[in-house]
């Protein structure tokens, strides 16, 4: 360790202002700081501090999506030699997942990564952390041969457009990973949707066994095939075709057991988003005209990206409700848009990404009319203490 | 007392060195200074020169706008220096003791039975009156002003915080003659806050004229502006003032004895401390005496006050002037190869975030690093995790940052001073300087106030 410290604080002049290297000044920080928590000392106010730092906060969610990671690398092989009708080990399947997975991540890191960077130097700050989930949850939300320059471009989109236009991360009023699927699914719809994407190979004209569909469950719902849906507990489990971190509930489940346990996620939004589509699902069954709206309101829960985009992407903080109360109406109204846009708009089977969408746009209102009520209270008081 | 208020929000840190409850005899210090810099929004000026020859309780110098308002020196001798820092403001006034304790005289006798005037003026006079805050915005109280209230926090949760049942053992009847001086400053009442467990009972039950109210639950539960906002909030155009316990006590001895008695039990804690425990010493003391021989090896940082709200100060540096504790903790000038990604099961944290969570009653070794670089708000509703009074955080600073002054004082800005925002800056992730953007914020709407 002493060795490697000795190095960085023998090259890092080169970095400073009127070095060599200045250019790569934000670039050489978010390195160093990567290897080494800075020896910077309080100046004002606490003289402690707690050691938690955005750092420490991004990996824990970053943490927390492993398990769905893992899941989805052995599905993506799975799912492909299922197609094939080849029995394979876990360890072939999961092998085939993550090379397959492998280069998404690389891109979807290396491109979000390489603007953070520019902009942080241009900008003159440190480099944020949020990318460090951005760029994680990214390939956990498409489908597995998406191929490489789309999602280039989209990551590109997310992060310039969706995110430092408006100041960088912390400012941001939409998702960026969000944004970079909404980029996808409207400007190659082709390559989002169908029945030809979810598993590798198929639209490369895989030759499948007989019977096999590479549609996922919530595209036979959406086309009325209720009785081709896969049980509760494929579901559960994920063993079913769709977005690379989205199938297994399981171990999104165990995902959100971090993020609640840690703190790092609102358990609020997540609990008032199921609430919400649950009591959705409900109302949809009770005025059931198709096969669609009769699925019950439990197993919509289940289905395609619900359980990942309440776990993991509602509870954005930065996009989402700002504000305690704010944040119980606003995962409820989620849960409520995603069922409602999934079930009553047959062009848009995946409901869930527009509903967060939505909804990030209406958080600030909602948190308006909280921080109002707050005033309102104060200003009560005053009449109350006049009088 | 019929019921206890009970607090749910806060976070009591769980550092080391606690103050033994022993008394430690240590030598007199032989400086003594009034720090300017202790009193909020005070422009000093000065009525001594150096090498003049000064009683306790002759004026060292005054608030240039309330020129009433005295700041006099706790022993009697000679002005050692006037310390300046930059643009010459003030930073030290140092009195050399002569040893002989000779007292400036003042009017003595029972409050209840003295005009407010008459209690004010004594209280200007002898320079006690700045132990009087006013609440909202941490000043000095006006002695123009009358508050609705006035209101003492007998226990403090602060960490490392000195225990007031100790401090005040037997002090009943001089802390009794304080309150009467407060009664008579307000038209309101004289509330008094105390801990259901800790504060002493037999103590408290003695007191008369004043109301008290318990309050149980982790830090900031003692802070005297949680009290506040819990019985009689302070809404705009309000005053309350505040005092704090060993303050009133000299208040009270001013009454009864006709001088400025500024003895003051400080309690010396904090993991580098060799021998902690609590020393009778006057106000504006030097720590020197105190510290020197008594702390451990390494790089240390002096805090005059506790760890959250504290001042830092040098190891021969001098006791500020509303503070009853001096904590001594590590610097933390380190590098920590991957500290961020480490499982932690030695760092104490708000969060679960660190594996220090299996040991929920092992206490810590905790120093100055910031363990993190500045960010802008990401989380969100972790500030309100320790606050326990009705207010937006989060929104609040925003107002701040954003110089919105309606906003401010419409979410609260009467209600908080540094201390109670000083939990919320601990636990920050993005490293916000949390207390002094809070200043700045007053500043601006004391500005705008005019």
């Amino acid at each position: 360790m002493k060795a490697l410290r000795k190095f960085v604080d023998k090259i890092k002049p080169h970095f400073e202002k009127g070095g060599k290297f200045e250019a790569f000044h934000s670039t050489f920080e978010a390195f160093e700081t990567f290897l080494f928590v800075p020896d910077k000392v309080t100046t004002s106010g606490s003289h402690i501090r707690d050691p938690l730092d955005m750092k420490r906060t991004m990996i824990v969610v970053v943490v927390s999506l492993i398990p769905a990671l893992l899941f989805g690398m052995w599905n993506i092989g799975y799912q492909h030699f299922l197609a094939l009708g080849e029995q394979v080990s876990l360890w072939q399947a999961f092998w085939f997942g993550f090379v397959k997975m492998l280069p998404i991540i690389v891109v979807s890191y290396g491109v979000g990564l390489g603007i953070e960077f520019l902009f942080a130097q241009l900008r003159g700050h440190e480099v944020n952390e949020g990318f460090l989930v951005t760029g994680f949850l990214i390939p956990l939300i498409v489908p597995v041969d998406i191929p490489l320059w789309m999602l280039a471009l989209a990551v590109a989109f997310a992060v310039i457009i969706g995110k430092e236009v408006f100041g960088g991360t912390g400012m941001n009023i939409f998702n960026p990973a969000l944004t970079a699927r909404a980029f996808l699914f409207f400007a190659y719809p082709a390559w989002m949707s169908g029945d030809q994407v979810w598993v590798a190979g198929l639209k490369h004209g895989l030759q499948t066994v007989d019977g096999f569909s590479g549609a996922t469950p919530l595209a036979e719902a959406a086309a009325g095939k209720i009785d081709q849906l896969p049980s509760v507990w494929h579901m559960v489990l994920g063993t079913i075709p769709g977005s690379i971190g989205e199938t297994s509930v399981l171990a999104i489940l165990l995902g959100a057991f971090i993020l609640i346990y840690t703190g790092i996620g609102s358990w609020k939004i997540m609990l008032s988003a199921f609430s919400g589509g649950l009591l959705m699902g409900l109302i949809l069954n009770l005025f059931a005209v198709n096969p669609y709206m009769e699925i019950p309101a439990w197993e919509q829960l289940f289905l395609g990206g619900f359980a990942f985009g309440m776990v993991f992407m509602a509870t954005d903080p930065v996009t989402s409700s700002q504000t305690e109360t704010g944040k119980w109406i606003y995962g409820f109204l989620v849960g409520i848009m995603a069922i409602l846009i999934r079930v009553l708009n047959p062009a848009y089977p995946e409901g869930v990404m527009l509903a967060i969408l939505l909804m990030n746009v209406f958080a600030p209102l909602i948190d308006h009319y909280v921080v109002e009520a707050n005033i309102k209270r104060r200003l009560k008081r005053t009449k109350v203490s006049i009088q | 007392m019929n019921r206890v208020i009970k607090l749910r929000k806060g976070l009591d840190i769980r550092i080391q060195g606690v103050a033994e409850k022993n008394p430690v005899s240590a030598s007199p210090s032989e400086t003594y200074a009034l720090k300017p810099i202790d009193f909020q929004g005070l422009t000093p000026k000065l009525s001594v020169r150096p090498d003049d020859v000064v009683k306790a309780g002759s004026p060292l110098f005054f608030d240039k706008y309330r020129p009433d308002i005295l700041f006099t020196s706790p022993v009697s001798g000679r002005v050692k220096t006037v310390l300046r820092g930059e643009r010459r403001r003030i930073l030290e006034v140092v009195v050399e003791a002569d040893g002989k304790q000779d007292f400036l005289e003042f009017k003595k006798g029972d409050p209840l039975q003295m005009k407010r005037a008459e209690i004010i003026e004594n209280l200007l006079k002898s320079g006690v009156w700045p132990f009087i805050r006013q609440r909202p915005f941490d000043f000095v109280a006006n002695p123009a002003d009358t508050p609705k209230a006035v209101f003492i926090s007998l226990f403090d949760t602060s960490p490392l915080a000195p225990d007031y049942s100790v401090i005040l053992k037997r002090k009943e009847k001089t802390f009794q003659t304080g309150i009467n001086v407060l009664k008579q400053l307000t038209d309101g009442k004289v509330h008094l806050g105390i801990h259901p467990e800790k504060s002493d009972g037999s103590f408290v039950n003695t007191l008369k004229n004043i109301e008290i109210h318990a309050f149980s639950g982790p830090h900031p539960a003692g802070n005297v502006g949680v009290h506040i906002h819990h019985i009689d909030p302070v809404n705009k155009g309000e005053l309350v003032w505040v005092v704090n316990p060993q303050d009133v006590l000299i208040i009270g001895r001013l009454f009864e004895e006709g001088r400025l008695d500024a003895r003051r039990v400080v309690a010396l804690a904090g993991s580098e401390v060799k021998k902690t425990g609590y020393f009778e010493t006057m106000l504006g003391a030097s720590v020197e005496p105190l510290v020197k021989d008594n702390v451990k090896e390494g790089a240390l940082r002096y805090i005059s006050g506790n760890v959250l709200t504290g001042k830092k100060i040098d190891p021969a540096g001098y006791i500020g002037f509303y503070d009853s504790l001096i904590s001594v903790i590590p610097e933390g000038n380190y590098f920590e190869l991957f500290g961020w990604v480490l499982p932690g099961f030695n760092k104490f944290s708000f969060s679960r975030t660190f594996f220090s969570w299996l040991r929920p009653r092992k206490t810590y070794r905790l120093d100055t690093n910031l363990h993190g670089g500045h960010r802008p708000f990401v989380l969100t509703g972790e500030y309100e995790k320790v606050m326990p009074m009705d207010i937006l955080v989060m929104q609040l600073f925003k107002a701040i940052l954003t110089d919105d002054i309606d906003m401010m004082e419409n979410l609260g800005l009467y209600e908080v001073v540094e201390e109670d925002i000083a939990l919320c800056e601990f636990i920050d992730p993005s490293k916000t300087e949390m207390q002094k953007i809070l200043r700045d914020g007053i500043d601006a709407l004391v500005k705008e106030l005019g």
